[in-house]
C-alpha cells in the first residue's frame, strides 16, 4: 500500500504542473487588472503603467509564469493586491474559518441524513419512507439563497438567535471560553442550512443503496439462520449500504477546506469561498492562482484519501 | 428402504406472485413428503416454480408481492402461519438452506468465521469460545483443511468449491433436521460438483437429515436422490423413486426431457426437442393438463379434463392419463 | 486437409506492481497450444473454469491479443489484425457467445443486427441483402417478423438462434462457439445442438466448440482437447478421450461427470475416489516442476497426451 501512495503523489506532478499552467493562463487572460479598480478619472495613466512595471505585469509571460511557480514552490504565493497581505497567511486564516464551518456542516449533514436515509431505506414505501423522499424533494428543490436569506431573516434579524454576518464578535479575545462559544455561535446557522440543503443526495443514495440490499443473496442467507431481522439489517444491509457512502468521505475530508461560496457570502462569513468570489471580483491574481492550486491539489488529495478509506473498510478492494 | 418416517408435508402449496394488481401462481397446488434420512429432488427447467418452492418453506419470499396459502407442515405445525419470530426458530435449527450462488450469497464485507457463527449466537447457549470452536468443528466438517485461516478469511479470498462448502456450514450449523439445497453444484465445475455432491450425502448419512435437492440437472439427480418429483409449470407432474423413475418414465415431460439429453444419445441421433414453448405465467392455462400444447400430436381425449394424480406403480404417481396414449412424434424436417 | 492451423499459441497477460507499475508477473491464460482444423468437422475444447478455453477461442478469432505463436489460414499467417484483413480469415470465421443476449445490440432490430456481417463482407444489392436475411431467419428457423423486432423480444433460445444466423451470415468455413447452450434450459438446448448439427451437414462447417460439459461436447464434436491451466493434457478422436483417456486429469474429470442413470452409482462413487487418490499420488508424474502440464507425446494417429517418455501405461 505506502508503494501505491508513494507512486499516486508522482502521479500529482504532471497534474498538478498542467492544473498551474491553465490557471496562470486563465488567470492572465481575464479581462481587467489588479489596478482597474483604483482607476478614477484622476488617475494618471503613467502611474498606472509604474505600478504595472513594479508588480512585474508587464513582463513576457513565460518570465511571470517561471517566477511564479518558483515561488509558488517554496510556499510563497506573494502579496494580495487587495488586501495587501501575504497570501499565505490570508489563505490559512480563512481556511481555518471555512475549516471549522464545514466540519460543522458536514458533521449535521451525515446526523441528519444517514438516519432518515435508513429509515427510509428501511421502511421502503411506509408513510415515514414517503414523508422523508417528501422533505428531501422540497429541500432538493429550495435554492440554496432563498432558504440561507429566509432563516437569516427569520432568525438571525427578526428572532435574533443567531449573528447576522462575521465569524466571531470582536470584544473576545482569542484563548478565553466566550471567544470560542462566539465562534461557535457564528458558524451554528450557515451549518445547519448548508445541512439541510446538501441531505437530498445522501438520502437517496442510501434509501436505494438499503432497498438494493435487501433484495441481495447475502442478506437471504444471513435470513436463513433464524437471526432476528434487527440483526439482518444492522450487521448485513446498513454497513454494506454505507460503504459507498464512505467512498466520497476522501473528497468531504478534503473538501472541508473548500468552503461554500453562497454560505459564506449570504452569512457574511469570512471563509475561503467568500475570499474566492470578492478575489475573482478584485482580479487579484495572486489569491485566485493560489486558491485555484490548492483546490486541484486537495481534489487529487480527496481522491487518493478516497481510495485508502475504501481498502480500510472493504476487504474486497486492495490497494497494491 | 432406509427411509423412517415423515417429517415435512406439503399440502396443496399455492405460491402466486403479483403481475399487475393480480397474483398468478407459480407454484400451483404442490403436494410433497419429505422422510427423515432421505434426499428427495425436485426437477425441473427454469421457470418451473422449483426454486420459489424452495424459498417458500422457510419463509423467504417476499410478502409484499407473493400470496401463499396451503399448508407447509413440520411437526404439526403449518408454516405459514407463523410469525417472522417464530419462523426464525425454525430457521437454522430445524430446517437449513444451501443457495446456489456460493460468491453472491456470502456477505462480502464479513469474514467467514462470524458468518458461520452467527446463527450459533441465537440458537445455542454457547459461549463465545465454545462458538468458536464449533465453526472450527463445523469448517472441518465440511472438508476444509485449513479452518483457522478460512475462518479469518473474507468470500473473496476462497475459490468457488470452499465458499460452497462454506454455504453448507452455514446450513448445518445448528444440526438441522432438513436441509433444503437450491442448485447447490450449478456454479461449480464438474469435479467441485461431484466433491460437493459426496459431502451432502456423507453429512446426511452423519446427521440423518432429510434434503430436498432442488436442480435441473438430471445427472445430479440420479447420483444422489432418492426420490424424484419432477415439476412443469408449476405443477409436480411426476413422482416416483429414483431408480423407477430413471428406468420407467411415464409422463410425457419427463420422458421429453431424457431424451433431450446429448449424454444419453449417440452423436448420430438428434436429440429430442421440446415442441413449443413454457407458457408464461400470465397465459399458463389453468385448466386440463398443462403440457397437452406441447404434444399437440396426441389426442386431445387421451388427457384428462381434471388431471389427477394416478399411482401406476409402488410410490410412482403420475399426473394426467396422457403418459398411456404417449408415443415420440416421428421425425420431422425442421 | 486442414485449412487453418494453430502453432504454440500463447497468450500472456502481464501482472503489474510495485511504484512504477511494471511487470511483475505474467498469467499464461493459454500457455502453448497446436490445432488444426479440417472443413466440416466439429473440434472440442474442455476444461474446467480458469482453464484458458475461452481465451483460446477470443485469441483466434482476434478479441484478445497474441503473446507468441502462429495462426494460420489457408497458408496465410493472420496471427496479427492487419494480416487477417488482407485474407478472408473475418468472413470465413465467426463467433458465437455464451449469454447471446448480451452480444446482441439492444438498440438494434434483428434485421438491422444480422444485415451487418453482410454489410461487411458481402456485396449485395439492398434487395439482395433482404432476401439474403429473410433466408437466414428462415435456416434458423425464426418467423419473417423477427426482422422488425428487438433482441429482448425474444427468449433465450431464440437469440442464441438469431447469434447463430448472424455467424452464419457471411457463409463462413468455422464457427467458434463459447458454450453456446451453457445458459439454455435442457430441451432449448437440445433444440440449439441440433440445428448446429443440420448446418454442419448442410454448409460443411467446421466447429470449435469450446465447453465445460462433456456430454454436450461428446455429442456434437468429432476430435476433443482437454484443456488444464492454459495447455492440452490430452487430445485426440471422442473415442480416443472417453474410451481410452491416458491422462490422469482426463480420467479425474470424466470420472467426475454425473450419469444420467441411478444405476451403478455406487460403484461410479467408489471409482471416482479412487481416481482421485490416485490423482494426487501421481500429479507429480504428469506435470513438470513449475507445474506446468507436459509437452504432448502422441501415442497413436489422433491420439496425443502430455506426459514424459516413456508412457506410464494403464493406471487404473
Amino acid at each position: 500500500m505506502g508503494k501505491t501512495i508513494i507512486r499516486r503523489f508522482i502521479i500529482m506532478i504532471p497534474q498538478l504542473f498542467v492544473l498551474s499552467i491553465l490557471v496562470f493562463f486563465l488567470a492572465k487572460f481575464m479581462p481587467g487588472d489588479p489596478f482597474t479598480g483604483l482607476i478614477t478619472p484622476q488617475t494618471d495613466p503613467a502611474r498606472l503603467e509604474e505600478l504595472s512595471e513594479k508588480a512585474g505585469l508587464n513582463d513576457p509571460w513565460p518570465i511571470q509564469y517561471v517566477r511564479w511557480i518558483g515561488n509558488a514552490l517554496h510556499g510563497e504565493f506573494g502579496i494580495s493586491y487587495t488586501f495587501k497581505r501575504d497570501v499565505g497567511d490570508l489563505i490559512g486564516e480563512r481556511a481555518l474559518n471555512t475549516f471549522w464551518l464545514s466540519l460543522l456542516s458536514v458533521t449535521l449533514l451525515y446526523a441528519i441524513a444517514i438516519p432518515l436515509g435508513i429509515l427510509a431505506g428501511r421502511y421502503q414505501n411506509s408513510r415515514l419512507d414517503k414523508t422523508i423522499i417528501l422533505y428531501s424533494f422540497i429541500t432538493y428543490a429550495i435554492p440554496t439563497f432563498v432558504l440561507a436569506l429566509l432563516f437569516l431573516f427569520l432568525f438571525g434579524y427578526k428572532l435574533e438567535w443567531f449573528p447576522t454576518s462575521g465569524s466571531v464578535d470582536i470584544e473576545y479575545s482569542s484563548g478565553t471560553l466566550q471567544y470560542y462559544w462566539s465562534k461557535f455561535h457564528h458558524i451554528l446557522l450557515p451549518a445547519i442550512t448548508y445541512a439541510i440543503l446538501g441531505t437530498t443526495g445522501i438520502i437517496q443514495f442510501l434509501r436505494s443503496e438499503i432497498i438494493d440490499a435487501k433484495g441481495m443473496d447475502y442478506v437471504r442467507t444471513a435470513r436463513s439462520k433464524g437471526i432476528p431481522i434487527k440483526k439482518v439489517y444492522t450487521k448485513h444491509i446498513f454497513r454494506n449500504s454505507l460503504l459507498p457512502i464512505a467512498a466520497f468521505l476522501g473528497f468531504t475530508i478534503t473538501g472541508l477546506l473548500g468552503g461554500s461560496i453562497f454560505i459564506e457570502t449570504i452569512f457574511g462569513f469570512p471563509g475561503m469561498g467568500q475570499l474566492f468570489v470578492s478575489s475573482i471580483a478584485s482580479r487579484d491574481y495572486s489569491v485566485i492562482t493560489a486558491l485555484v492550486m490548492l483546490y486541484g491539489f486537495l481534489t487529487l488529495l480527496g481522491s487518493l484519501l478516497s481510495d485508502i478509506i475504501m481498502s480500510i473498510v472493504d476487504p474486497r478492494i486492495r490497494i497494491e | 428402504m432406509k427411509s423412517t418416517g415423515e417429517i415435512l408435508k406439503i399440502k396443496d402449496l399455492h405460491i402466486g406472485f403479483k403481475i399487475n394488481d393480480e397474483f398468478y401462481d407459480a407454484v400451483d397446488g404442490v403436494s410433497l413428503t419429505l422422510k427423515r434420512n432421505e434426499i428427495l429432488a425436485i426437477v425441473g427447467e427454469s421457470g418451473c416454480g422449483k426454486s420459489t418452492l424452495a424459498t417458500s418453506i422457510i419463509g423467504l419470499h417476499d410478502p409484499n408481492s407473493t400470496r401463499v396459502y396451503g399448508e407447509i407442515l413440520y411437526r404439526n405445525q403449518n408454516l405459514l402461519t407463523l410469525g417472522e419470530d417464530q419462523l426464525n426458530e425454525i430457521r437454522g435449527p430445524e430446517i437449513g438452506m444451501i443457495f446456489q450462488d456460493p460468491l453472491s450469497s456470502l456477505n462480502p464485507l464479513m469474514r467467514i468465521g462470524d458468518q458461520i457463527e452467527e446463527g450459533l449466537i441465537y440458537h445455542t447457549k454457547q459461549n463465545a469460545e465454545e462458538r468458536k470452536n464449533r465453526v472450527q468443528e463445523l469448517l472441518q466438517q465440511v472438508g476444509i483443511q485449513n479452518p483457522e485461516r478460512v475462518a479469518r478469511q473474507f468470500p473473496h479470498q476462497l475459490s468457488g468449491g470452499m465458499r460452497q462448502r462454506v454455504i453448507i456450514a452455514i446450513a448445518i450449523a445448528c444440526k438441522p433436521k432438513i436441509l433444503i439445497a437450491d442448485e447447490p453444484t450449478t456454479a461449480l465445475d464438474v469435479t467441485i460438483q461431484a466433491q460437493i455432491l459426496d459431502l451432502l450425502l456423507t453429512l446426511q448419512h452423519e446427521t440423518g437429515a432429510g434434503i430436498i435437492l432442488i436442480t435441473h440437472d438430471l445427472g445430479v439427480v440420479a447420483e444422489v436422490a432418492d426420490r424424484v418429483a419432477v415439476m412443469y409449470a408449476g405443477e409436480i407432474i411426476e413422482e416416483a423413486p429414483v431408480k423407477e423413475l430413471f428406468l420407467h418414465p411415464k409422463h410425457p415431460y419427463t420422458r421429453s426431457l431424457f431424451h433431450s439429453i446429448p449424454q444419453m444419445s449417440s452423436s448420430s441421433e438428434r436429440l429430442n426437442v421440446i415442441q413449443g414453448i413454457v407458457p408464461s405465467l400470465i397465459n399458463l392455462p389453468r385448466e386440463g393438463c398443462r403440457f397437452a400444447s406441447r404434444i399437440p400430436w396426441i389426442k386431445a381425449e387421451a388427457h384428462e379434463k381434471n388431471p389427477q394424480i394416478h399411482e401406476v406403480a409402488s410410490e410412482h404417481f403420475v399426473r394426467c392419463t396422457c403418459y398411456k396414449e404417449f408415443h415420440f412424434k416421428k421425425e420431422r424436417n425442421s | 486437409m486442414s485449412f487453418m492451423v494453430i502453432q504454440d499459441l500463447k497468450v500472456h497477460y502481464p501482472v503489474r506492481g510495485g511504484i512504477f507499475n511494471q511487470v511483475v508477473d505474467t498469467i499464461r491464460a493459454v500457455d502453448g497450444i497446436s490445432m488444426e482444423f479440417e472443413s466440416g468437422k466439429a473440434y472440442g475444447l474442455v476444461g474446467e473454469s480458469g482453464c484458458g478455453k475461452s481465451t483460446t477461442g477470443r485469441a483466434i478469432i482476434g478479441l484478445e491479443k497474441i503473446t507468441s505463436g502462429r495462426v494460420i489460414y489457408e497458408g496465410v499467417n493472420v496471427t496479427n489484425k492487419r494480416t487477417k484483413r488482407k485474407s478472408s480469415f473475418n468472413r470465413d470465421v465467426q463467433m458465437i457467445f455464451q449469454d447471446a443476449h448480451s452480444s446482441l445490440n439492444p438498440r438494434k432490430r434483428v434485421r438491422d443486427i444480422i444485415a451487418e456481417p453482410i454489410q461487411n463482407f458481402l456485396k449485395l444489392s439492398l434487395k439482395e441483402e433482404e432476401r439474403k436475411i429473410s433466408e437466414l431467419l428462415e435456416i434458423v428457423g425464426m418467423p419473417e417478423d423477427a426482422k422488425y423486432k428487438y433482441p429482448h423480444e425474444f427468449s433465450g433460445g431464440q437469440k442464441q438462434r438469431l447469434g447463430i444466423a448472424r455467424a452464419i451470415a457471411t457463409n463462413p468455413k468455422l464457427i467458434i462457439a463459447d458454450e453456446p447452450v451453457s445458459a439454455l434450459d435442457l430441451s432449448v438446448q437440445a433444440q440449439i445442438l441440433n440445428f448446429m448439427k443440420d448446418i454442419q451437414r448442410e454448409f460443411g462447417l467446421s466447429y470449435l466448440f469450446i465447453s465445460h460439459d462433456l456430454g454436450v461436447v461428446k455429442h456434437m464434436c468429432d476430435y476433443i482437447s482437454i484443456m488444464y491451466k492454459g495447455r492440452f493434457v490430452e487430445s485426440g478422436t471422442k473415442n480416443d478421450i472417453y474410451n481410452n483417456p491416458q491422462h490422469i486429469y482426463t480420467k479425474r474429470l470424466l470420472s467426475a461427470i454425473p450419469q444420467v442413470t441411478p444405476i451403478g452409482r455406487e460403484r461410479r462413487k467408489r471409482e471416482r475416489i479412487k481416481i482421485e487418490n490416485y490423482y494426487q499420488e501421481q500429479y507429480k508424474n504428469y506435470f513438470d516442476e513449475n507445474e506446468r502440464v507436459l509437452d504432448l507425446i502422441p501415442i497413436s494417429n489422433t491420439h496425443h497426451v502430455a506426459a514424459t517418455l516413456p508412457m506410464q501405461k494403464g493406471g487404473i
